[in-house]
């Protein structure tokens, strides 16, 4: 009995479980998490859509958002919905353009969410919220503002219930069952793990060139301007919880790397050491600097990542992608 | 007096047997460079299906190839900033030639013939300004180095020729980049331009982009059997900006760009690698090997469809739509709206799948 239990045992922890443990320990969990806090988002707003009222639920769906913001492949990039969630940098302001033409219109297409699913992905999801709950100015008009709100969040939780659900139903399984026959979407294992490795790397590369090295700029000409929802005061907040999950999927799939961990360590440490939340202090040549350790702590992250589960899961990034022409 | 026989043996000398043909090297429809298994470079000859037909080593990474247009020839470029380029016999695999460029410039990564097959036109920069030059070889007397003409512009990279002719289409993309490292050195200032020069390498026209779009630049061309120009863009401004990454030109008139719908806005990350017409499907087609990304637009530029392959890169029509190779191997087919995985060989290759004329 005991020996078929160890064969069985042993038949039942396939090479595979790296992304088997990526997707069902962790990618699975966060973007039910992510429906989660959406759909109660949602249902606060459609019950009193007062900016007061919706700020805690608005910062734990944006956390929630955080866990899974990088997981740039499959159903998040259908019909642009990553993009429809969180629309950032926008460096021309296209979304806040786009939402105050809404606004000055008094657009009836709020009272529509088929239609509202067409507006352009810039004037939807977190960052079109931010900019209603956390306004510049106090809005002119509270009545459509209201309509707004609750269309933004019921897009938003749409949106997120759409993910999840294709996550869960499809997309999660295609991965779990890499190589086997029939599943066209992964013909071998390694295209999973290829998949889930280029995600990450691509999420240290958003993290360092835009989280970080947008508002840093450069020491002659700080950018804080420019940093991640600085009107909800999220902009330190989102790199910490960018680096927590790009840590927990790095551990999914690899657990056994010693210096990747004493790499995000360091990088958890040196970010412990900002202390503005929305960044606003980058002018300020002490913190520019500690800002600029924590840019070079997260690329010696990214190449630990490289070095260590790039060797334990033999996958490396694209021959062409790596360079130019 | 002359015998059937004796006319017969006479033809077969004069015609037949002095010259080989694409034939001679397994009739392959595609040049394709490639990094092996064991870390060593090689040109592979494709066919229509993807199937290889032939491999010839190659000394160092490779980029864009040209095939003769008769004669079973191939010419390897080094990448850019590169000191070399290969002739190959595709039928033997031995080296007809190794072109180098004079001194002080250097080759740009992509070359073409003219019409009968007697020149070959290379891409070349001179190497401390990234001025832009058009080397012209005389592919009838072993590739002897002729002349060189202006290419119009800095820093040229793709350079095809108009069908049925031969005036020349040039991709100056506008970047001066350091001989030594490939540092972009005129962000700022770079104005890329298409210029057509003719025969004897007397510009016939330039054209701009709009002045928001001077920081796209112009890499990588096809043509369409009636001359229209499509162009393959990089753009070197703001990755959180969206800007169309195709472009099409007919001569005598103005560049038009090709927009997305908003989903495809982000997915090719601001770069282009290679470009294809597809004459059956009457579409064409750009890759991003850094956004995994291959997108195709109807003949007349308007948005047709998107597809994620990883490091999507090389691209050429077939019988029925497009073939795309990439940089971990697969060899995929795009038609009717689908793409489609053929094989997967241990070959990771290159930017470039070049179709033989």
């Amino acid at each position: 009995m005991l020996r078929w239990l160890t064969l069985f045992a042993l038949l039942s922890t396939p090479a595979r479980a790296d992304v088997a443990e990526a997707v069902q320990d962790y990618i699975l969990p966060a973007y039910a998490s992510f429906a989660d806090a959406t759909a109660l988002l949602d249902q606060t707003a459609q019950a009193d859509c007062a900016a007061e009222a919706l700020k805690p639920a608005y910062q734990a769906a944006f956390d929630a958002w955080m866990a899974v913001s990088f997981l740039r492949l499959g159903p998040s990039e259908l019909d642009g919905r990553a993009l429809a969630i969180q629309f950032w940098p926008d460096p021309k302001s296209l979304g806040e353009k786009a939402q105050a033409a809404m606004m000055r219109a008094k657009d009836p297409v709020v009272a529509d969410p088929a239609a509202f699913a067409e507006v352009s992905v810039a004037a939807r999801g977190l960052m079109a919220l931010e900019r209603l709950l956390y306004p510049a100015e106090p809005a002119a008009d509270t009545t459509y503002n209201c309509a707004l709100t609750r269309a933004t969040t019921a897009d938003l939780a749409r949106l997120a219930a759409l993910i999840n659900a294709d996550w869960q139903s499809d997309f999660g399984p295609a991965l779990l069952s890499a190589g086997a026959s029939g599943n066209t979407a992964f013909q071998t294992l390694a295209e999973a793990r290829q998949e889930l490795y280029t995600a990450l790397l691509a999420g240290f590369e958003f993290l360092e060139g835009e989280r970080i090295g947008r508002p840093l700029g450069t020491f002659d000409k700080p950018r804080p301007e420019r940093a991640e929802a600085r009107a909800s005061g999220r902009s330190l907040r989102n790199i910490v919880l960018s680096m927590t999950a790009l840590q927990n999927l790095a551990h999914a799939l690899a657990p056994d790397t010693p210096a990747t961990d004493a790499a995000f360590a360091r990088s958890f440490d040196v970010a412990a050491n900002l202390k503005d939340p929305a960044l606003a202090d980058l002018g300020d040549p002490q913190a520019w600097l500690k800002a600029q350790i924590l840019e070079q702590a997260v690329l010696i992250t990214r190449d630990a990542v490289i070095d260590e589960l790039g060797v334990a899961l033999n996958v490396s990034v694209g021959f062409n992608a790596a360079d130019g022409d | 007096m002359t015998t059937r026989r004796s006319f017969l043996a006479s033809l077969l000398a004069a015609t037949t047997l002095p010259s080989l043909s694409w034939a001679d090297a397994g009739n392959p429809a595609f040049l394709a460079a490639a990094k092996l298994a064991d870390g060593s470079f090689a040109l592979f000859g494709l066919m229509q299906d993807g199937q290889p037909a032939f491999s010839i080593p190659l000394p160092a990474r490779g980029h864009a190839a040209t095939a003769h247009p008769k004669r079973p020839e191939a010419v390897a470029f080094a990448r850019r900033p590169g000191s070399y380029a290969i002739i190959l016999n595709c039928a033997g695999g031995e080296v007809i030639a190794r072109l180098a460029p004079p001194d002080g410039s250097m080759f740009n990564g992509h070359g073409c013939f003219s019409q009968d097959g007697r020149q070959l036109y290379t891409s070349e920069v001179i190497a401390t300004t990234s001025e832009g030059r058009v080397g012209v070889w005389d592919a009838s007397d072993g590739y002897r180095r002729v002349t060189s003409w202006p290419s119009g512009g800095i820093g040229p990279h793709d350079i095809k020729r108009l069908p049925g002719s031969d005036i020349l289409v040039i991709a100056n993309g506008g970047i001066q980049t350091d001989p030594t490292d490939r540092t972009k050195l005129n962000i700022d200032s770079m104005r890329p331009n298409l210029t057509y020069l003719d025969s004897a390498g007397q510009c016939l026209e330039q054209v701009e982009l709009a002045p928001e779009y001077r920081q796209n630049s112009i890499r990588h061309l096809a043509i369409a059997a009636d001359g229209t120009v499509a162009f393959a863009l990089q753009w070197e401004g703001d990755l959180a900006e969206p800007v169309p990454l195709l472009g099409l030109h007919s001569q005598g008139g103005p560049a038009r760009l090709c927009d997305v719908p908003e989903p495809e806005m982000f997915t090719m990350q601001g770069y282009a690698g290679s470009i294809a017409f597809s004459p059956a499907a009457r579409q064409v087609a750009i890759t991003s090997a850094h956004g995994g990304a291959v997108q195709v637009y109807d003949r007349d530029g308007g948005f047709s469809a998107g597809f994620r392959q990883p490091d999507a890169s090389g691209i050429a029509a077939t019988e029925d739509g497009f073939l795309l190779t990439d940089g971990f191997g697969a060899i995929s087919k795009i038609a009717n709206g689908t793409l489609l995985p053929l094989s997967q060989s241990p070959a990771l290759w290159d930017n470039h799948l070049i179709a033989i004329a």
